[in-house]
């Protein structure tokens, strides 16, 4: 980047540090404003009668955590709210443990849950795309047991659930492949189910053409701030809405060290051509 | 022989496998339905042959000694402490071999396998995707130059997204008048993401839809044969 002098990256990495670390510690309180595409998630959940049957498919690990996670628990409390079945399945052999976390976390607020009453854990699949079309046909033998290895015929909560059309949404929370992409081509492309997704944030423009005229995804919950405005839509702030002011502290110091580099390239490029004349 | 008949179960399946999608019916409805199957049971061998091939490529590196060789013992030793442990006590709900092993359970709070897991590999998982914020950071001050105009215009496209993407944005913008919402940050960044990205996307995703039907084609139609090893 020319002559001048390049700030050494470890300030940069520290100037990161403080800037994440003391908003998570002193909260800011920043607003939050709700974008279209969550407030058409949060809609689609609202309008599901009570004892309605969602599929939530938990397609991600543990590095995605903590954009993924509160956003997968602030939906599965709207979902609860509404009293609305949830049938968990994942893509990713680790996604049977996120469904696990964020049940046991929202245990102390829903004591009165019963599993395979209110939801249930069928575990994961491997085979990504064909498992979900597995599963628009034939679901009991995509998963003829969950994964306590109950069998599914003696859940209640899979009473009449044979495939896609017993289930009113499907919602993935996804990182990558397999996941949202593929829920779409299969549950609303083939199926026609109404289907959601949450990702992250760097993953959302390739999910973005998928909100459309056509409803192939009914909104999209993308990142962290999308996590924060659900939570905000639901009255209950979580680490989403305290981590907003941590990311929007990052993001100032990005933007400010890409300015610094910018005046110190232009400013190299003005005494280059001095030197030349 | 031994390459004629991957070719021809490969042509037959995908021939059953396409006219399944336009004709749903008896037999090519149940023949898909029934190849699918096969292919989810296929689908978990694959994860076997994943874990016996980590350990050949973990163990050769080992014995020949090769960089930094003794990470390999350690990715080895973690992979054979993690499947034995799950074996003896299960995960979760499910039993192991040992039964739930509720003495260590109490003792540890989790079972031996989920007590790893949530605290030691979702840890570690979370620290390495969270070092991308640093390294984001650093690349982002050294690459977003405005040297020309079109790097100017990434340059200015992306601190708006950056802008508009956190609560910053509707903090600076939010006194704006009704009239001038369409300045409004997280509106220019909604923009931003639904227009000129999503058209960008659109035609990526529409040439490599294009690319996967060819590259399908040729190989049910066995022009393209490398699966099968060799030349």
């Amino acid at each position: 980047m020319g002559k001048s002098k390049q700030i050494d990256r470890r300030w940069l990495f520290l100037l990161i540090f403080v800037g994440v670390a003391l908003p998570l510690i002193f909260t800011i309180g920043l607003p939050i404003e709700t974008s279209k595409n969550v407030q058409i998630v949060y809609d689609l959940v609202e309008s599901m009668p009570k004892d309605s049957k969602a599929l939530i498919s938990f397609d991600y690990d543990p590095a995605s955590m903590p954009e993924l996670h509160p956003m997968a628990k602030a939906l599965l409390k709207h979902c609860f709210d509404k009293d609305i079945n949830v049938i968990f399945t994942a893509l990713w052999p680790m996604g049977v443990q996120m469904a696990e976390d964020i049940i046991s976390q929202l245990q102390d607020q829903y004591p009165n849950l019963q599993y395979g009453v209110d939801y249930v854990n069928l575990g994961f699949k491997a085979g990504g795309m064909i498992t979900i079309q597995s599963m628009g046909k034939n679901f009991r033998k995509v998963f003829p047991e969950d994964t306590n290895g109950n069998k599914i015929d003696e859940l209640p909560i899979m009473d009449g659930i044979n495939n896609f059309n017993n289930i009113n949404f499907v919602f993935s929370l996804s990182a990558g492949a397999p996941g949202i992409k593929e829920w779409v081509q299969i549950s609303h492309d083939a199926y026609g189910r109404p289907t959601s997704g949450g990702c992250t944030g760097v993953s959302a423009p390739a999910m973005l053409p998928y909100v459309n005229e056509q409803k192939q995804l009914t909104g999209l919950l993308a990142g962290l701030k999308a996590a924060a405005e659900y939570e905000n839509l639901l009255q209950a702030p979580g680490t989403a809405t305290s981590g907003m002011d941590a990311q929007s502290m990052a993001h100032l110091i990005i933007i400010i060290f890409i300015i610094i580099g910018n005046i110190n390239y232009w400013r190299n490029k003005k005494s280059d051509k001095k030197g030349d004349r | 022989m031994k390459r004629k008949l991957p070719l021809f179960i490969t042509f037959t399946v995908g021939i059953i496998l396409i006219i399944s999608e336009f004709i749903p019916h008896k037999p090519f409805g149940q023949l898909s339905g029934e190849l699918e199957i096969w292919f989810l049971i296929i689908s978990g061998f694959a994860i076997l042959l994943g874990q016996l091939s980590l350990f050949k490529v973990n163990i050769l590196k080992i014995q020949f000694k090769q960089r930094d060789w003794q990470f390999y013992i350690i990715t080895l030793l973690s992979f054979i402490t993690m499947v034995t442990i799950g074996f003896l006590w299960g995960t979760g709900k499910s039993p192991g071999i040992l039964g739930h092993g509720e003495s260590i359970s109490s003792v540890m709070g989790y079972k031996p396998f989920d007590y790893l897991f949530f605290n030691v590999y979702q840890h570690l998982q979370a620290t390495m995707f969270s070092l991308l914020a640093f390294f984001i950071a650093s690349a982002a001050y050294r690459a977003f130059i405005g040297r020309t105009l079109e790097s100017n215009l990434l340059l200015i496209a992306a601190v708006l997204v950056m802008l508009g993407n956190t609560s910053l944005g509707v903090f600076l913008t939010s006194w704006l008048p009704n009239s001038l919402s369409f300045l409004h940050l997280p509106n220019v960044s909604e923009f931003i993401m639904t227009y000129p990205t999503t058209a960008g996307q659109r035609a990526i995703m529409i040439g490599a839809g294009l690319g996967i039907i060819g590259s399908s084609l040729r190989i049910i139609l066995g022009i393209e044969r490398s699966y099968l090893g060799g030349e």
